[in-house]
């Protein structure tokens, strides 16, 4: 009783209280018909009073005990009995009860008449080791030996009714083994013999002697085969039947002898032992075999429960037709299957089994991991051990059952620790991520000051170093950090943020940031009234934010309007409040946040509208560096836009700049050079510049040459500067060609395209030309020429166009072979380089000795620039057609370019209103109609008219093209005719009074060439176009 | 009563005007403010005890309810540091003083009230058991766990690591001093003992 009360009765969860099932209430009913029978069955035995006495709380009352072997006073009863100290075996003090001895309980018993089952369970619900009380601690002494032998009788039954729910559960059950081996001995021909060891059989249908029951045991069998050697000797358990090594009848004591592997079955066993039997039993197609096994218990077992006497029958019937059996019992046993598995799995005794049998069978795999696990594995091995039948009936073949069942109990082991076994199979991660794993844990369930000291000892570990950053997030510390900045605790928010402005300056833990929703969380930070912490949230910002989903993000959640109120500050008071440094300090890391945020143009858009650049402007005063770094490097951010460009010069913001540029802090300098840079394309921004003395120290900037960001934003300001001729003449001054010619060697190409840059706007004044060429700028320069950088060889082709202009630097250009490196640019994909290209071979065409035969030496040259005039880039057209000038001036060239058909190429081109293009369309055409009939050519497809019309232009120069080639296509009458229809004559005689002489001489011939035509006329014909011309010149002038 | 009255307020006019020449963040109005809110919470208490001072009970609720503090022992621990001559009374100036420190004391002073109000024992260290009384209740208890005190025990020992500089095994006031200077959260490091930044920034109103 002792064993079964303790482990098998189902307590209730919170363990004081007997559960209200149907096991209990067997088990209590044994129990209650036990002690109630007692008195009458053992007299003797009934009467020894117990060691201590049960008491409970019942609820019977003195009336009721109307035996007269009880005395009733008022409310309390007590026996006239009395043990040998003088106390009363029963005493009742309502509603407490003590009882000495089973007399005494069974009368109660007797008594309670419908209250019985309540005391029963009122008595063992308090007195959960009724052994203990009866006998004492210490061993029954003799004549005490035969009520403990009754005791442990019932404690037997109670047992074996605990036991029951288990064996339902498919695991082996006596009465399942008592089938098989009755259909193993009809069998007798694949089988010599089968016996039990034991012909007894227990009440509860096992054969094993009680002690070896509580292992688990059911039988022990001893088969005899046709070819195995020595007999079989196999126990069976209700864990699955095995070979014994040895059997010694009942003398046996060691159950752990277990030396083969455990199958699910007896026949399971046997196949595997037996090849006869394997391949007898395939051949005939054992009725057992194609049952699945744990069904077959299964309703063997409810039978056996339900319907005692048909069992047999219900065999007869299996043998001869299987389906019909399964069909017979299926819709009972089903339900009954899933009924008892829900109860029997907070039962003490199952676990008892469980473990016992765990410990055998497992010793030698693994030692047992004690703990949270253990629960698992429970639960585990009962899910994986509740079917292990139907799991190895598919596949006869394989090993067995009982493989199958610990393997797939394992299996479930392993599903539910595999998150843990997996994290300890790298051995290889440092000890800081268990540490950091550790503490993220903690993290999860502490109190605002117990996270407070883990966050302290988190930031201890050194977060710079990516393993920690990432064990952090590994381990889901991301999760909790960015929660903790919801809570309220401002140590907690300060705490995280700490740690995540560190961290985030790994790019995957920033966008687990942003994944997460840490930045919208951090944007609503920045309304706390606690600086210390708007500042945290700031610098994280601006840690994360820089990627463009984050930057949106920023945006979208408002956050660039705060930041831009963490702006407002005075900077600059002489000597700082602490309340005001800390102002200041929000201030640096809100620039620090918007400088991130400022690399997206709406951002910029965003920032300028919260009215963000009067409060840069008002940092930029500060002295800080620190401070001035994110707000200058902001401002440069944002300068690519033409409204910041605009405010930089009207806030008054690039004397502030000019003036950090002689700082001593070089990232500050070169984030103030390349605002300078951006903003210096304006011509008064570029004055600016200069008249608050910022040219010198940008000079004294490309002494710095090491480092290359400030060398490329420098030499970008002084390229842009270099625009306006003024401050020219002050670089020359600082004699700042020399070094930039200097810088023409091994830089990066960011570098050099700005040197290149600022040597081609210097070279607007001649006397610079000499300067490049004395400090040996030429050669690098053609160097450069054969790069690939797009924007570097636009201002290369311009640097080398403009040496050209010297006539010393020629010869050296030529030399180099420059011009064949700047025609063979003429192929470059960019249009930019093609035109900036052309436009240098002009000067290089006009100054080159025997150029006519140099450009004849190029093979394909000619066809190549030609066919340029198709271009679509109208600066492209135009600086093809002021080469294409400069070629015709050699008249073999010009002769080539006219069999490419120049001519009405150019001719194509006249319809244009640009007035650059018309500029050297009229040079190419003058210069073209010097070949042949060329002349001719024009006029007939259909050059002359607009060509007339170009003389309505306002620009000079095209009119002075123009004239010149409207000179040269007046040699032929019928373009004169063309022209005067057009009006010319009027026209060119305005021309005729410019100040230009060249303008004037062209005109005045081409007049003269038509007035020519004229008199010719007239003479032949005496006609009307004399008479008309003269009318006109004369009413002219 | 009129004249009563009148001599009150004298007598609390010089009291204010001698105890904040003693005390450093209060100006005489404030203190006078802090000493006729000494005496109103006086005047609810039992007229037998008012010669002492305020007593526990009535200090833990002005804790809880102006300063939202909640844990038992943190608010006895607060007392006892307000409580300089341990009489189990806050006198009128200890009272004023404490506040000083509590409501805008300069970092030192914070850290020396609060090593009081840890050192349970007063026997100038804060030792494990200390800390273990302060934290037993910070982490929640994993049901899983074979000792559900595991936990809270390793907090403690991360905690002692991080501030037992001498390596004595148990906190000083020098260990602790170091450690808040280096980080400001650790102020508080076994509890809440101190009004919360966002009381602080709005402290003045309990002066007014």
């Amino acid at each position: 009783m002792g064993l079964t009360i303790s482990r098998a009765v189902q307590w209730s969860s919170d363990g004081d209280q007997l559960e209200n099932s149907p096991l209990n209430n067997d088990i209590l009913t044994e129990i209650l018909l036990f002690t109630e029978g007692f008195e009458d069955r053992h007299p003797q035995e009934a009467s020894i009073p117990f060691c201590e006495p049960l008491q409970w709380n019942t609820s019977l009352e003195a009336a009721d005990f109307t035996s007269d072997i009880y005395n009733t006073r008022g409310e309390s009863a007590v026996s006239l009995e009395c043990d040998d100290k003088g106390r009363p075996l029963l005493q009742l003090s309502p509603p407490a009860i003590t009882v000495h001895s089973f007399y005494h309980l069974s009368n109660l018993l007797k008594l309670s008449k419908d209250k019985k089952m309540k005391e029963v369970w009122a008595c063992l619900e308090v007195n959960r080791e009724p052994i203990k009380k009866i006998f004492g601690p210490i061993s029954p002494t003799i004549h005490k030996g035969k009520l403990f032998s009754i005791l442990h009788q019932l404690d037997e039954k109670l047992l074996s009714i605990a036991v029951r729910p288990i064996t339902r559960e498919g695991r082996l059950s006596p009465a399942a083994v008592n089938t098989e081996v009755d259909l193993l001995k009809r069998e007798n021909r694949v089988l010599k013999s089968v016996h039990y060891t034991s012909d007894y059989v227990f009440s509860n249908g096992c054969r094993s002697p009680p002690w070896r029951q509580m292992e688990g045991e059911i039988c022990s069998l001893i088969i005899e085969t046709c070819d195995t050697e020595p007999t079989l000797f196999i126990t069976c358990n209700t864990s699955g039947v095995f070979l014994n090594e040895r059997i010694n009848g009942e003398g046996v004591e060691n159950s752990s002898m277990t030396k083969s592997e455990v199958y699910k079955d007896i026949v399971t066993l046997l196949k595997n032992q037996s090849p006869h039997f394997a391949a007898a039993a395939d051949e005939q197609d054992f009725a057992i075999q194609d049952v699945p096994s744990a069904k077959k218990i299964l309703h063997v077992e409810t039978v056996d429960v339900e319907e005692t006497g048909q069992t047999l029958k219900s065999y007869d019937h299996e043998e001869k037709n299987v389906p019909e059996k399964l069909a017979w019992n299926k819709p009972g046993s089903r339900n009954k299957k899933l009924e008892p598995s829900l109860k029997w799995k907070n039962l003490g005794l199952t676990s008892f089994y469980d473990e016992e049998e765990e410990k055998a069978r497992r010793s030698r795999e693994s030692k047992k991991s004690p703990g949270p696990a253990s629960e698992n594995k429970k639960k585990a091995n009962f899910s994986g051990s509740s079917l292990p039948g139907c799991q190895s009936s598919q596949k006869t073949k394989s090993p067995g059952g009982a493989d199958d069942f610990s393997e797939s109990s394992s299996e479930d082991e392993e599903d539910e620790e595999k998150p843990e076994r997996r994290a300890e199979i790298p051995t290889d991660l440092p000890s800081e991520y268990w540490q950091i794993q550790k503490l993220v844990k903690y993290l999860k369930g502490a109190n605002q000051t117990a996270t407070v000291i883990v966050l302290c000892t988190l930031r201890d570990f050194n977060l710079v170093q990516e393993t920690c950053q990432l064990a952090i997030r590994d381990v889901g510390g991301l999760e909790v950090l960015i929660n903790l900045l919801d809570t309220d605790d401002i140590r907690c928010n300060i705490g995280s943020l700490k740690i995540l402005r560190e961290i985030s300056c790994n790019s995957l833990i920033r966008q687990t940031i942003a994944d997460l929703g840490g930045l919208q969380t951090m944007v609503s930070i920045l309304d706390t009234p606690v600086k210390e912490l708007k500042c945290l949230a700031a610098e994280t910002i601006a840690n994360v934010a820089k990627f463009r989903r984050a930057r949106r993000t920023v945006r979208q959640y408002g956050g660039i309007k705060r930041l831009v109120e963490l702006l407002d500050c005075l900077p600059d008071s002489v000597s700082l409040s602490a309340e005001q440094e800390r102002d200041a300090d929000v201030a640096r890391c809100g620039a620090l946040a918007l400088w991130s945020c400022s690399k997206s143009t709406r951002n910029k858009e965003s920032i300028r509208q919260a009215g963000g650049i009067p409060l840069l402007a008002r940092l930029l005063k500060s002295s800080q560096k620190n401070m001035l770094i994110p707000v200058v490097g902001t401002l440069q951010e944002c300068a690519s836009e033409k409204s910041y460009r605009i405010a930089i010069q009207t806030e008054g913001m690039i004397e502030d700049l000019v003036k950090n540029l002689s700082c001593d802090n070089q990232e500050l300098q070169m984030h103030c050079a390349s605002a300078i840079f951006k903003c210096a394309e304006d011509k008064h921004t570029r004055d600016l510049v200069r008249q608050y003395d910022g040219l010198k120290p940008l000079v004294m900037l490309l002494n710095k040459a090491e480092n290359k960001q400030l060398l490329a934003a420098t030499t970008g300001a002084i390229w842009k500067c270099s625009i306006s001729l003024e401050n020219v003449a002050k670089f020359q001054e600082y004699r700042a060609l020399e070094i930039l010619v200097g810088l023409l060697k091994d830089q990066p190409e960011e570098v050099l395209v700005n040197v290149v840059g600022a040597l081609g706007e210097c070279a607007q004044i001649s006397e610079n030309l000499a300067t490049i060429r004395k400090s040996g700028g030429i050669q690098p320069l053609v160097k450069l020429l054969s790069g690939t950088n797009q924007a570097l060889l636009v201002n290369v082709t311009k640097a080398v166009g403009a040496c050209a202009t010297d006539p010393e630097n020629m010869p050296i250009i030529d030399r180099l072979d420059g011009v064949r490196l700047l025609w063979s640019l003429l192929k470059n994909p960019s249009p930019d380089v093609q035109a900036s290209a052309a436009w240098a071979i002009c000067p290089c065409i006009e100054n080159a000795k025997d150029a006519g035969e140099m450009v004849r030496s190029f093979v394909g040259g000619l066809e190549l620039i030609v066919n340029l005039l198709k271009s679509q880039n109208k600066d492209v057209l135009a600086s093809v057609c002021a080469a294409i000038a400069k070629i015709a001036k050699d008249v073999e060239n010009l002769a080539v370019i006219s069999d490419h058909g120049v001519v009405p190429m150019l001719a194509n081109l006249t319809n244009t209103v640009d007035d650059k293009l018309r500029r050297y369309l009229a040079e190419a055409i003058a210069c073209c109609c010097m070949w042949g009939s060329n002349c001719v050519s024009f006029g007939e497809a259909g050059a002359v008219a607009p060509l007339v019309h170009y003389l309505h232009s306002k620009d000079p120069l095209v009119h002075q093209a123009t004239a010149r080639a409207l000179f040269e296509l007046s040699k032929d009458p019928n373009n004169c005719i063309t022209m005067h229809e057009n009006g010319v004559v009027k026209l060119l005689l305005i021309m005729i009074g410019s100040t230009d002489a060249i303008l004037q001489e062209a005109a005045a011939s081409c007049v003269a060439n038509i007035r020519c035509l004229a008199l010719a006329n007239d003479k032949a014909k005496n006609g009307w176009f004399h008479m008309h011309m003269d009318t006109i010149v004369i009413q002219t002038l | 009563m009129q004249k009563m009255s009148a001599m009150n307020r004298k007598l609390i006019q010089n009291l204010a005007e001698t105890l904040c020449k003693q005390v450093k963040h209060f100006d005489k109005r404030e203190t006078e403010c802090l000493i006729r809110l000494f005496s109103g919470l006086l005047g609810e208490q039992a007229e037998r005890r008012a010669a002492h001072g305020l007593d526990r009970v009535r200090f833990r609720n002005i804790l809880h309810n102006t300063f939202g503090m909640t844990d038992d022992m943190m608010m006895d621990s607060v007392f006892r540091a307000f409580d300089k001559d341990n009489d189990t009374y806050i006198s009128v100036k200890e009272w004023v003083e404490g506040l000083s420190v509590f409501l805008r004391g300069a970092l030192d002073e914070k850290i020396k009230f609060c090593f009081d109000v840890y050192n349970l024992h007063g026997d100038g260290y804060i030792s494990r058991e200390e800390m273990l009384q302060m934290l037993k209740d910070s982490l929640i208890r994993q049901p899983t766990e074979e000792d559900p005190d595991e936990g809270i025990k390793d907090i403690v020992e991360i905690a002692l690591k991080k501030m037992d500089h001498d390596h004595d095994g148990k906190v000083s006031y020098s260990d602790f001093e170091k450690t808040v200077k280096d980080e400001n959260l650790l102020l508080e490091a076994f509890g809440n003992c101190l009004p919360d930044a966002k009381v602080e920034i709005t402290s003045n109103y309990f002066c007014m």
